[in-house]
């Protein structure tokens, strides 16, 4: 049987690939650009028998989220730019906790309550550093329809798995374009369940990576599963009791920044386009690479060889492919829809060893190619 | 035969960090006996706080144990209820963190009648933070935030809570043991959102600036001082002025939000 073509919007593929991965809870507020995912989920998810709940504000949604997670629940919450900033405390808390749970931000202008419809990539640095206190995060972006349902789907992988908060980071763009998907079939695409303990109850420590299949993961037990553990936003020994030993702090700290350093490898996703034999290379990832992909072909017909580097993982950065990079093109430009957030990184990874240049939109539009375009025949001539 | 209190005591998670003459203990072992008197399972109950002197009791409860962040616990709570209908939740809130920065959270629970029983430990003041002024401090009496005597209105948790559409709301007080202990019971039992405000003391940091000073004579204000409801309800306004009135004020049998989501969202959901 042909498989059936169809024409949705960003914000219901998300839907449809938090169905995908499992998707069991899921609390949010509404807020523009990102309401279509709440809606298309309080229609579904009761179909699989679970739950969708609207709470009374953003800080108890992303609260919501995580108290389901720690039932055993793969859970999700979604929000845009101010519904992110009131979330942070609580992501925090997540982040701190090993809780696994998928947090999309459908990015729209700011700062303040900004733009609600207009499309903005003003929060990259909010997705890295926006709780206080150091932290581990893994935030995605996706640029088109068939990659948010793909990258949903990874985002619960990750969460599942490695036991760090997911952020999912949309833009108004994809999140409200509409493009042609094909659902993969069940099975197609891998779907990982978070560890269980294998030790019995008594020997439980819900923080203990001694004995895990994953190192540096600890498995997690469920509330109410018979496994009786405690879990609090305070420092805290390996059996989750909070702590003042600067020892004992210092060591659970470096574990769960570490474990992202030891999976980065399977956490990491970029793509090349037309790089191998690049002179110059446009550095871009949501909505802006796609202005990008478009201004590459520009410019090989014009008889500039560019290529594109394209970031679906932001955070943890991979700094790797921008070393590598910086060494063979004549220059980098970075087109953001913001003053240049992620250039920041793009730099500081280039280590000097080709120049960075910045394609920046404030004015809640798209960046165009020929703005792209304009940037890089101006530096090429130049040189 | 004694109370065998350890039975549900985390090993080595004792002493506490309560201050001698604080009541937040005697509640605690009420909410233990209440526990035991009910025959639950550890297993099946999770107790949730947010910030604050209250919020340190999970921790020493054997059980599925949550301290969150400050205000949230209700929020965090209705998550984990939601996701296991199995778990009777149990919040345990200051009433800093209940009526102020988590006042949102409790006006929604309440209006949502979802099944968590919420314990307010009301000392009148921010404890762990030195003795702030709190959304139930008395009019005139001094914090620290209030050096010339306060002149904010306080709340009162069970009119909030009643006003909000809570269905089982009750008042108590530390020295009332064995009452506390009855109105557990029922809460957990009930059927809803229920909320019992219990009257605490805290002589280190309201009772320093105030009077009475000492733990012993802040006890004996709640022994004296207190009213029954039915009691309270013959007698004029004049009568019952300042005084701690205990006992049942709300409770009715409404459709609940868990329940109600289990036997009608998803069957509607399936069905179509």
């Amino acid at each position: 049987m042909e498989k059936k073509a169809l024409l949705i919007s960003g914000n219901e593929a998300c839907v449809e690939g938090a169905l995908y991965a499992g998707i069991q809870f899921y609390a949010g507020y509404p807020i523009t650009p990102s309401s279509e995912i709440p809606e298309g989920l309080a229609r579904k998810l009761p179909k699989y028998g679970g739950v969708m709940i609207q709470m009374e504000d953003e800080i108890a949604a992303m609260a919501a989220t995580i108290g389901a997670s720690l039932t055993g629940k793969k859970a999700m919450t979604a929000t845009s730019g101010p519904g992110f900033s009131l979330k942070q405390e609580n992501l925090g808390f997540a982040s701190f906790n090993e809780v696994p749970c998928v947090i999309v931000n459908v990015m729209r202008g700011g700062p303040s309550t900004g733009a609600p419809t207009g499309p903005s990539q003003g929060d990259v640095m909010q997705a890295r550093w926006g709780t206080h206190g150091d932290h581990p995060i893994v935030a995605l972006a996706p640029n088109s329809i068939p990659e948010i349902f793909t990258e949903t789907v990874r985002g619960f992988n990750i969460t599942e798995k490695f036991r760090i908060p997911v952020i999912l980071l949309l833009d108004e763009i994809i999140a409200h374009m509409r493009e042609r998907i094909i659902f993969p079939e069940k099975g197609e695409l891998e779907v990982v369940d978070r560890l269980k303990p294998t030790v019995p109850p008594d020997q439980y420590k819900p923080f203990d990576v001694t004995n895990s299949p994953l190192p540096l993961v600890p498995p997690m037990a469920a509330y109410g599963s018979g496994y009786r553990f405690h879990v609090t936003g305070l420092n805290h020994r390996t059996d989750g009791f909070p702590t003042n030993n600067g020892d004992l702090i210092e060591k659970e700290m470096h574990r769960i920044m570490d474990k992202v350093d030891l999976y980065k490898k399977d956490i990491f996703k970029t793509e090349t386009y037309m790089l191998d034999d690049a002179e110059v290379a446009i550095v871009a990832y949501g909505s802006s690479s796609r202005a990008a992909k478009y201004a590459v072909n520009a410019l090989r017909e014009q008889g500039i060889k560019a290529g594109m580097l394209r970031y679906i993982t932001i955070w943890p950065f991979d700094e790797a492919a921008i070393e590598k990079l910086a060494q063979k093109v004549k220059f980098i430009v970075v087109p953001e829809l913001n003053f240049g957030q992620l250039i920041l990184e793009v730099e500081r990874a280039a280590k000097g060893k080709t120049r960075v240049y910045g394609v920046n939109r404030v004015n809640i539009e798209i960046i165009h190619p020929h703005e792209i375009i304009e940037k890089v025949k101006e530096l090429f001539h130049g040189i | 035969m004694a109370f065998e209190y350890e039975k549900y005591i985390r090993k080595g998670t004792l002493p506490h960090i309560w201050c001698p003459g604080c009541g937040h203990g005697i509640v605690m072992k009420s909410l233990l006996r209440a526990i035991d008197g009910l025959k639950l399972d550890k297993n099946d109950i999770a107790v949730v706080s947010g910030i604050g002197c209250a919020s340190r009791l999970p921790g020493y409860l054997d059980m599925n144990t949550l301290h969150t962040t400050h205000g949230r616990a209700l929020a965090f709570a209705t998550g984990i209820r939601l996701s296991n209908p199995k778990l009777k939740v149990i919040v345990v809130s200051g009433d800093g963190d209940a009526a102020a920065i988590g006042g949102n959270h409790f006006i929604h629970a309440a209006r949502r009648n979802i099944e968590i029983t919420l314990l307010v430990f009301n000392n009148s003041i921010y404890g762990m933070t030195g003795g702030q002024v709190a959304p139930t401090t008395p009019l005139g009496a001094i914090a620290t935030t209030m050096p010339y005597g306060n002149i904010d209105p306080p709340f009162d948790i069970v009119k909030l809570a009643e006003g909000a559409g809570a269905t089982f709301v009750a008042r108590t007080t530390s020295y009332h043991t064995a009452q506390t202990e009855q109105l557990i019971k029922q809460a957990i039992m009930h059927k809803g959102f229920s909320v019992i405000d219990i009257i605490d003391a805290c002589p280190v940091q309201f009772g320093r600036r105030n009077k009475p000073k000492e733990a012993p004579d802040m006890m004996q204000i709640q022994k004296d001082n207190s009213m029954p409801i039915q009691l309270a309800q013959k007698k004029t306004p004049e009568e019952i002025a300042g005084k701690i009135i205990t006992g049942v004020f709300v409770k009715k049998d409404l459709p609940s939000y868990m329940d109600t989501y289990y036997t009608t969202i998803i069957p509607k959901a399936q069905a179509k």
